[in-house]
């Protein structure tokens, strides 16, 4: 019995403890939407930063590639949301999202709607590019998401020449689903993959221009901590109480009453 | 009429050049930690006599173009040297060789005096034809000099009307001499034809096209392109790609530029220290008419020819720049002096050009290299092969039992053992 009440002792403290690690899924808190950036790059070089959380808007023109970029790190999946919202008058019209990663490889989106057509009688739209999760390490050879920078462009795809220049508001949200250890992997880089780091460190200046200059809001993280410490802990606490549990059996409840005091 | 525009643009000339003298020991002395000139615009408006149609907000088109001057004007930041240049401005003729030639510096491109500005922008009536392509070169060469941004902001409301010299042929040959200089075009109450000339131009420098049917549009959108060059940006280095590994340009961490044309391939190297890891990107873009379906591909070859791992993409449809990028890391080495790796880096794309599209200069080619220290290696597929789940716990508890009950087994038969005894 009493090895029982251990147990569930034991595992209720599991809970408890895996618990907000586990369900720490909600998504960062809205930035000061004042702050946000009102506006948009033309390429890689000149994309405008954002911070995750932040709704970043830009007044473009059809036809326009609008770059954005955000920073992403390990255990974060990114759900980048994209609205536009159309001119009056319009001929039907293909918008799409691409996401790239620090090294401009391109990134899949796991599911959401990446490329939209407008009908003529549509005033706007939302886009939706959900990433797969960002890991610490991969191999050199593979396309893993890495912690790093992300860039996004939004455009039209599809459009006729009439509605080339027309203008267009477009709004960008990035937001990240918290994986947790789940998603943590061995293995880490030195550096995160973002653009022009080797020659920022070298320069130190501050007013310079850099490629890609953002980070999380609490930096990098140094990628050691997950919840797979927790659980190998208790699991570990939980093998030696089932141990004791086990040996406790073998010798019976309490002392023998045979046995004389004393003996 | 052009004696008098002339001497005006010459007086502002004189005066820029006098404000420039003061202006810049003064902002040298200040400190300009950024190393980087200020960034230059050039706005050129056109004055062609169509310019008088009454259709943007009930009033003339030169008009909305110089009230939306005057407020851009107001608002310019203080870094941005600006000037304005005109086309059409001057010759009200027949004769299309004199009227394709008629193109003049308004306000010399420099630190802005507004009020002279504003005055030399009420001189101008529409006039002449539309000479959009020896405007343009005019522009470019307005802006040389310097490192900083250079901005071109073309305001039209018609069409080129002196071919056989193509303006969108123009703009790309000024994106080809490599000054990193953008063209961003605006119509005026354009026509469909007018829209693609002015996108043309645009995509061939990685610029933008904007339509304007109203006065605030102009206004807003001139803004933003002004400030937009006030932005920093980092300045890519010009870089000549060889034709084969051993003749290739050594690269180091960086942002690089260059031009590679259509079936060919680009060849440049970087050296790589044990320990550390190459990360390299590139970027090919469009800057032309090309056709759907493109590619590109970066290879990471040694010196001896094998590969060691590439970069690829593919695409199809509009696009403005296809990209990858590819990491290798290279691993530390016992011996301390061990010499670097030279890593050669092939790059080819597949784009194709539409038919009637000119081949030559190359597509706009970018490339960044970094070179950072090498990551650490994973032992195990979980972080320091440390376990997780309900698996695991039921797993250590079944193992931690059972290893209980033969342990308390085993003392059980010691102790009978030394009874018997």
């Amino acid at each position: 019995m009493r090895v029982v009440r251990a147990l569930s002792a034991a595992l209720l403290t599991l809970t408890v403890a895996a618990g907000p690690a586990a369900a720490d899924a909600s998504p960062s808190p809205s930035q000061d939407e004042a702050s946000a950036p009102t506006r948009a790059g033309t390429s890689f070089r000149t994309a405008t930063e954002i911070e995750q959380g932040q709704r970043a808007t830009a007044s473009g023109s059809t036809g326009d590639y609008l770059y954005w970029s955000f920073p992403a790190d390990t255990g974060q999946r990114p759900t980048v949301e994209a609205t536009v919202k159309l001119p009056e008058t319009h001929a039907s019209q293909t918008w799409q999202i691409d996401v790239w990663d620090g090294l401009r490889r391109r990134q899949a989106c796991r599911y959401g709607a990446q490329t939209r057509t407008a009908e003529a009688d549509t005033s706007s739209m939302k886009l939706t590019c959900v990433l797969r999760t960002v890991r610490a390490w991969s191999e050199p050879w593979g396309n893993d998401p890495l912690p790093g920078t992300y860039y996004v462009r939004l455009t039209a795809t599809g459009v006729a020449t009439a509605d080339l220049g027309l203008p267009v508001d477009t709004g960008i949200r990035v937001d990240s689903k918290d994986i947790g250890g789940s998603a943590a992997v061995d293995g880490s880089l030195a550096e995160p993959l973002v653009p022009g780091i080797a020659s920022k460190a070298e320069e130190e200046q501050e007013d310079a221009a850099v490629l890609a200059g953002l980070e999380p809001e609490d930096g990098w993280t140094s990628g050691w901590w997950s919840d797979r410490w927790v659980w190998t802990a208790i699991g570990g606490i939980l093998a030696a109480l089932a141990g004791v549990g086990g040996y406790a059996l073998t010798r019976g409840t309490g002392r023998p009453s045979r046995v004389p005091p004393g003996a | 009429m052009i004696t008098r525009t002339r001497l005006a643009a010459g007086v502002c000339a004189l005066l820029a050049a006098l404000t420039a003298g003061l202006a810049f020991p003064a902002g040298a002395a200040a400190g300009e930690p950024t190393g980087q000139d200020a960034p230059k615009v050039d706005l050129v408006l056109d004055v062609s006599g169509s310019m008088r149609a009454r259709d943007i907000d009930g009033q003339s088109r030169m008009a909305a173009a110089k009230q939306a001057f005057n407020e851009v004007l107001d608002a310019t930041p203080e870094e941005v040297e600006l000037g304005i240049r005109t086309l059409g401005a001057d010759y009200p003729g027949d004769d299309r060789k004199t009227g394709c030639k008629d193109t003049a510096q308004l306000y010399p491109v420099g630190p802005l005096d507004r009020t002279e500005a504003k005055t030399a922008v009420a001189t101008l009536s529409p006039t002449g034809w539309t000479p959009i392509g020896p405007a343009l070169l005019k522009a470019a060469g307005d802006l040389d000099g310097g490192d900083g941004s250079k901005r071109i902001v073309l305001i039209s409301d018609g069409e080129d009307t002196c071919a056989p010299l193509d303006p969108c042929e123009v703009a790309r040959e000024i994106a080809a001499k490599g000054i990193g200089l953008t063209i961003d075009t605006l119509g005026l109450v354009p026509t469909a034809k007018l829209s693609r000339q002015l996108s043309c131009i645009a995509e061939a420098t990685g610029g933008t096209y904007t339509s304007v049917e109203h006065q605030d549009e102009l206004t807003d959108r001139v803004n933003q392109l002004v400030d937009r060059a006030a932005d920093p940006v980092v300045t890519p280095v010009p870089a000549e790609g060889a034709d084969r590994c051993a003749a290739a340009p050594t690269l180091k961490s960086g942002l690089y530029t260059d031009r590679e044309e259509f079936g060919q391939q680009r060849w440049y190297r970087v050296d790589v220290p044990p320990g550390k890891e190459l990360r390299a990107s590139v970027s090919v873009a469009a800057d032309r008419a090309v056709n759907p379906g493109y590619g590109v591909l970066m290879q990471a070859v040694t010196s001896k020819g094998r590969e060691i791992v590439r970069g690829e993409a593919a695409g199809n449809g509009r696009t403005d720049v296809i990209s990858t990028g590819l990491r290798y890391p290279k691993a530390e080495s016992d011996d301390e002096d061990a010499p670097a790796e030279a890593v050669c880096l092939a790059v080819s794309h597949s784009f194709s050009a539409a038919s009637g599209v000119k081949a030559t200069p190359g597509l706009p080619l970018e490339l960044t290299v970094d070179v950072v220290d090498a990551p650490s290696q994973a032992g195990d597929v979980a972080a320091f092969g440390l376990g997780r789940g309900w698996w695991l716990l039921g797993v250590l508890i079944l193992t931690g039992f059972l290893a209980g009950l033969v342990w308390g087994w085993l003392s059980r038969w010691r102790v009978a053992v030394w009874r018997t005894n």
